[in-house]
């Protein structure tokens, strides 16, 4: 298993999406802890792809890099982009009338973030974790 | 021509169920192999045959009688669909490989033959895979209503003191229900204080904070007060590194740590009693 995916297509999908990543960082040998931030993260990022782009894909896959393993997150959609990706990483902006936490929260639970989105292609967004 | 395959099934039973177990063991994907016994397996085999050669014998009625029964069974042990289809496919070669072996079909009457596999197997087909899905759909519905029941009741435990206890995921169908009975039971309970016990739910996301964030705004609104209790510490930690401000909320981490709190809020509180004796 070093790689799955879920197609985000309705709200249960976000709970699939969170159950699969969660029992992989759970077979990497992740913690408590650890499970439930990627766990959380997953949902913010599944729960953005129902929200905004209606569907979309969560990948998670194992990697490896200077003898370290982890994971990583790949959220994929073909939605309308995000229009001002500076506003939309700072903390308490909203366009759904949220609470704005989601994409900044994500980057705080995680360890590396990286987000790539043009309004009207879509939005991809990576983030991994690393065991210590 | 029904009949001599008819024939030939019934002569040649064992044969084909034994044939037909072990083809089918070998494609069997992983997921299957792991969810089913051998026991099992055999049984739903044997009982997959007498289907197909039933079908043959009885009458219409009694085959679809048998035919729900089936499905219903499949759909219990867990047999994935794709694997029902496979079976017949199957079947329907191993009787058709078994016959021409026995020269029972040739070269001259190969068509039509083809054409008498597809007459019966088609209806037959589409028979089970019909009963299959509407089974499932069934069970999806039933499932829908179980956790439907399962969800948000506002308990009165004390007076002015009631509990909400909150299992599995959140999503917005329920998020709605919640707010809902919490505002009634507020109400009709006459609470002064009420606990939102969080114990069961799997993870605090954003959207889930803000249901909640939410519902203890209206809560105030109708003047009572809202606790949040069962907090686990993952879920602290996760819900400080994701920046949610539950401040208008009191906190415990136990449902008892709320009780004790609420009691306190409406000046009382639990002593032991000496007993004599």
């Amino acid at each position: 298993m070093t790689r799955s995916f879920v197609n985000i297509i309705n709200e249960w999908d976000i709970v699939a999406a969170r159950q699969l990543c969660r029992e992989f960082a759970k077979e990497l040998g992740f913690g408590i802890v650890d499970q439930a931030r990627i766990t959380t993260a997953v949902s913010e990022l599944a729960r953005n792809i129902f929200l905004y782009a209606n569907q979309g894909i969560i990948i998670v896959e194992k990697i490896e890099k200077d003898g370290s393993v982890g994971l990583i997150i790949i959220a994929e959609d073909h939605g309308p982009g995000i229009g001002n990706l500076a506003k939309a990483m700072e903390d308490g902006y909203s366009t759904s009338g949220g609470l704005g936490a989601g994409l900044p929260g994500v980057k705080r639970l995680m360890d590396d973030f990286s987000i790539d989105s043009e309004v009207g292609k879509g939005t991809v967004i990576k983030t991994a974790k690393w065991l210590r | 021509m029904d009949k001599k395959i008819a024939n030939y099934i019934k002569t040649h039973k064992e044969l084909i169920l034994s044939r037909w177990k072990s083809e089918m063991k070998e494609q069997g994907d992983e997921r299957f192999v792991r969810v089913v016994s051998n026991r099992v397996f055999d049984g739903a085999s044997q009982q997959f045959i007498d289907l197909i050669v039933s079908n043959l014998m009885e009458s219409n009625e009694e085959f679809s009688q048998r035919l729900h029964k089936f499905a219903e069974n499949v759909v219990h042990i867990g047999w994935p669909l794709n694997f029902v289809t496979q079976g017949i496919r199957k079947f329907n070669e191993i009787i058709f490989h078994g016959m021409s072996e026995e020269g029972v079909v040739t070269r001259e009457n190969y068509m039509e033959f083809t054409e008498g596999f597809d007459k019966w197997f088609g209806p037959m087909n589409d028979e089970i895979l019909s009963t299959y899905t509407s089974t499932w759909e069934r069970t999806v519905t039933l499932q829908k209503i179980a956790l439907k029941e399962l969800s948000a009741q506002l308990i009165p435990v004390f007076e002015g003191i009631s509990v909400m206890p909150l299992i599995g995921t959140i999503d917005t169908e329920r998020a709605k229900q919640i707010m809902e009975n919490l505002l009634h039971g507020v109400v009709k309970h006459r609470s002064e204080v009420v606990l939102i016990d969080i114990t069961g739910v799997p993870i605090i996301d954003t959207m889930i904070a803000h249901h909640l964030i939410q519902a203890a705004e209206s809560v105030r609104l109708v003047g009572a007060k809202c606790m949040l209790v069962g907090i686990r510490p993952e879920i602290a930690q996760t819900i400080v590194t994701l920046g949610i401000n539950l401040d208008s909320l009191i906190t415990k981490n136990t449902l008892q740590a709320g009780i004790e709190a609420a009691l306190e809020m409406t000046n009382r509180k639990i002593v032991g009693v000496e007993v004599e004796s």
